[in-house]
C-alpha cells in the first residue's frame, strides 16, 4: 500500500484513482472493525441460520430411521399437512398456548408486586433480593426434582399440609388435569425473581420525585402505582414478557427431568417435548424437524414484532 | 389514612405508616419462605435416611438416628464424574463465547460503519431462537459433516487427555456458538453506555481501531466480563438439551451432570428421594456457590440478557 502514494497526481486529474478508493475502503470503519465481528457472526450464524435452514430442508424430506445424511431428492411440505392434522401436535400447541399465556402473566404480575416491595426501602433488601433470584441460579433438571417432591403423594410437602387441613391427598403430577397447572406453579417459583429483577431496574430508572409529588396531591399509594409507576415500566414489561413467553414455548428440560423419560407427565405434553421425543425415541427425523419450524414459527410471531418495537424506539 | 380529608392527623400517619411497613415485612418473610421451601426442604430430605424421609415432616431438620451421610457419600460417587465433565466443557466454552462475544459487540457498537443495525439485528433475533429449531440437524452436523471428534482424535494421545474429553468438544462449541448472541447483546448494551470521548480521544491520540480496543475498552469492561461470566457458566453448566442431544445417554463416560442426574435414585419399586435430592443438591452447588458470591453479577447479567 506504501506505493499508492506515487499515483496521486494521476488520481487528482481522473477524480479518484482505483487504489486510492480500495484504500480508502480499506481504512473504513466497516473493513477496519470486521476482524471483530466477522468471526464470531460467521460461528453464530452457521449455527443459528445456517441450523435453522438446515432443519427446514430436513422436515421437506420424508427422513426417518437411523442417522444418515439425509437426501434431497423428493422434497415436500408432507411433513407439515402430516403435523397440522396430528392430534398430539394440536394437543401439544394448546398447552403450549395455556403456559405461555398463564405462566407469562402471573410472572409479570407476581414480579411487579415483589419489586414495588422491596423498592419501598426496605431493610436487608440485597439479601431478600438474593434469595428471590435465588431458584434462577439452578438448573431446570435442578428444580424438577425439588418440586417433584414438593408435590409427592404419599410424603411431599404440599400434601403433608394438605393433609394437616384434612384435604387430599393429592396427585399433582399424576392428574393429567392438574399437572400442567402444577408444573407452572413450579415455573412461576422459579421464574417470578427474573421479573421482579427487570422491574427493580425500571422501578429505579423513575425519579422518585414522581412518587413524592403524587403523594403530595394526595394522592393513595395505589393510585400513584396505577396511573404514574407502572405506565413507565412498559419497556421492562415487553422484554421481560418475550423473554418469558419464548420460554413458555421451548420449555423443554424442566418436563423431560420430571420424568427422565422423553413423556413428560400425562397432560403437561408440549410442542418442544413432542418434537425430541418424535426425533430421539422414534427417529422420525423429517417429522420433528417439521414440528420444530413450527415451533420457531411460533416463537418469531413473538420475537418479530419485539425486534420491530426496539427498531422503532431506537433502543437496539 | 383514607378519611383524614383536611384535618392533618400526624400520628393516625405515623400509624399508618407503621402498619403498612409491618405488612410489607409480613408478606416479604412470607415470600422468603416460599422461595426457600423447596430447597430447605431438598437438602433436609439428602440428609435423612429412608425411615426418617417416611416418617418425619420434609422439611424439618434430620432428628437423632434419622441423620445420615449414606446418600450424600452414594450420591457424590455417581454425579461426581458428571460434575467433572460439565466443569471442563462448561469454562472454556464460557471463556471462548465471552471474548468473542466482546469483540463482535466492540465490532458493532464502539466502531461505526453503515448496514451496522442489519448484522446486529441477526445478532439478537439470535438470543430467542428456541434450540428445538436446531438440534435435529445438529447430531448430524457434528457426526456427518464435521466429525471434530474424529478429526482431533490424536489428540487422545496426550497425556491427562482421555479419548471420552474429545467427545465434549462438540458439546463445548456448539454452547460458544449458540451462546454467543447473548454475551453480545450483553456486552453491547454496556458498551453503548460507555463514554464516548473516550473513544474519541483514543482516535485523536492516532490509536488504531485494534489499540483502542485493547488499551481503552478491554480494561474498562473488565466489571462486565464478571458479570457475562457469572451469567454464561450458569447457563452452560446449567443446560440440559444440548447434552441429551449430542451425548444421549448418562451411562456415557463423557456424561454431563443434567444428563446424569434424572436418572438417580430411579427403580420400579419408585423413587428414592434421599437418593435423589443428595444428588440434585450435589450437582447444583458449582452454581449455587457461584450465586451466593456473586448474586449481583448474575442478577445485573439476567436483567439486560434474559433467562
Amino acid at each position: 500500500m506504501g506505493t499508492n502514494e506515487t499515483t496521486g497526481p494521476s488520481a487528482t486529474e481522473e477524480g479518484v484513482g482505483w487504489q486510492t478508493k480500495f484504500r480508502y475502503v480499506l481504512n473504513s470503519d466497516f473493513v477496519r472493525s470486521a476482524p471483530f465481528w466477522a468471526v464470531p457472526f460467521a460461528i453464530m450464524a452457521v449455527a443459528v441460520y445456517g441450523g435453522i435452514g438446515y432443519n427446514f430442508a430436513i422436515s421437506l424430506t420424508d427422513n426417518n430411521g437411523t442417522i444418515e445424511p439425509a437426501s434431497f431428492s423428493n422434497l415436500d411440505f408432507e411433513m407439515y399437512v402430516q403435523a397440522l392434522s396430528d392430534p398430539n401436535v394440536i394437543q401439544a400447541a394448546t398447552h403450549n398456548l395455556i403456559l405461555l399465556v398463564s405462566f407469562t402473566a402471573i410472572c409479570l404480575v407476581f414480579g411487579l408486586f415483589l419489586a414495588i416491595m422491596l423498592d419501598r426501602q426496605i431493610r436487608y433488601k440485597e439479601t431478600v433480593q438474593m434469595i428471590y433470584l435465588l431458584p434462577m441460579s439452578l438448573s431446570f433438571v435442578v428444580t424438577a426434582q425439588l418440586w417433584l417432591w414438593m408435590y409427592d403423594t404419599d410424603s411431599g410437602i404440599i400434601n403433608e399440609l394438605l393433609g394437616l387441613l384434612s384435604l387430599g391427598p393429592i396427585d399433582f403430577i399424576g392428574n393429567p388435569e392438574i399437572a400442567l397447572w402444577a408444573i407452572i406453579f413450579a415455573l412461576i417459583w422459579q421464574f417470578s425473581g427474573y421479573t421482579m429483577v427487570v422491574y427493580l431496574a425500571g422501578l429505579q430508572s423513575i425519579p422518585s420525585s414522581q412518587f413524592e409529588a403524587g403523594m403530595i396531591d394526595g394522592a393513595r399509594t395505589l393510585r400513584i402505582y396505577l396511573r404514574v409507576i407502572i405506565p413507565q415500566l412498559k419497556a421492562s414489561s415487553v422484554s421481560a414478557a418475550v423473554v418469558l413467553m419464548v420460554f413458555a414455548l421451548k420449555a423443554f428440560t424442566f418436563l423431560y427431568a420430571m420424568t427422565g423419560r422423553y413423556f413428560p407427565p400425562q397432560g403437561t405434553d408440549i410442542l418442544a417435548t413432542l418434537m425430541v421425543r418424535e426425533a430421539w425415541q422414534y427417529n422420525n427425523w423429517a417429522y420433528s424437524a417439521a414440528i420444530a419450524t413450527l415451533l420457531l414459527l411460533m416463537a418469531l410471531g413473538v420475537i418479530a414484532p419485539y425486534l420491530y418495537y426496539q427498531y422503532r424506539e431506537g433502543s437496539l | 389514612m383514607a378519611d383524614n380529608g383536611s384535618n392533618f392527623d400526624i400520628r393516625s400517619i405515623v400509624d399508618g405508616m407503621n402498619h403498612r411497613r409491618l405488612g410489607i415485612y409480613v408478606f416479604v418473610t412470607v415470600f422468603i419462605a416460599f422461595f426457600l421451601v423447596p430447597l430447605e426442604t431438598g437438602i433436609m430430605t439428602a440428609l435423612k435416611s429412608t425411615e426418617a424421609i417416611n416418617r418425619s415432616l420434609p422439611f424439618l431438620p434430620p432428628a437423632g438416628d434419622g441423620f445420615t451421610l449414606a446418600n450424600l457419600e452414594l450420591a457424590l460417587e455417581q454425579v461426581q464424574r458428571g460434575v467433572i465433565n460439565s466443569l471442563l466443557m462448561a469454562l472454556p466454552a464460557t471463556i471462548i463465547n465471552i471474548v468473542l462475544a466482546s469483540m463482535a459487540a466492540y465490532g458493532l457498537t464502539l466502531v461505526d460503519w453503515r448496514g451496522q443495525i442489519g448484522v446486529l439485528l441477526l445478532f439478537v433475533a439470535g438470543v430467542f431462537v428456541p434450540y428445538q429449531a436446531v438440534i435435529v440437524p445438529l447430531a448430524r452436523f457434528w457426526t456427518h459433516i464435521f466429525p471434530i471428534t474424529e478429526i482431533l482424535s490424536p489428540l487422545a494421545r496426550l497425556v491427562l487427555v482421555e479419548p471420552y474429553h474429545l467427545e465434549l468438544i462438540p458439546l463445548m462449541i456448539t454452547h460458544v456458538a449458540y451462546g454467543i448472541p447473548i454475551i453480545t447483546v450483553l456486552f453491547r448494551s454496556y458498551y453503548k453506555s460507555m463514554p464516548k470521548s473516550l473513544i474519541e480521544a483514543g482516535k485523536i491520540d492516532g490509536k488504531s481501531v485494534t489499540q483502542i480496543y485493547r488499551d481503552i475498552v478491554l480494561p474498562l469492561s473488565k466489571p462486565m466480563f464478571g458479570v457475562v461470566f457469572i451469567y454464561q457458566f450458569t447457563q452452560i453448566y446449567n443446560e440440559f438439551l444440548f447434552s441429551k442431544v449430542l451425548i444421549g445417554s448418562a451411562s456415557a463416560q463423557q456424561a454431563t451432570v443434567t444428563l446424569i442426574l434424572p436418572q438417580i435414585g430411579a427403580s420400579t419399586s419408585g423413587l428414592d428421594y434421599g437418593l435423589r435430592m443428595s444428588a440434585a443438591f450435589l450437582a447444583a452447588l458449582p452454581t449455587l456457590l457461584l450465586y451466593i458470591a456473586f448474586a449481583e453479577q448474575f442478577a445485573e447479567g439476567l436483567k439486560t440478557g434474559g433467562a
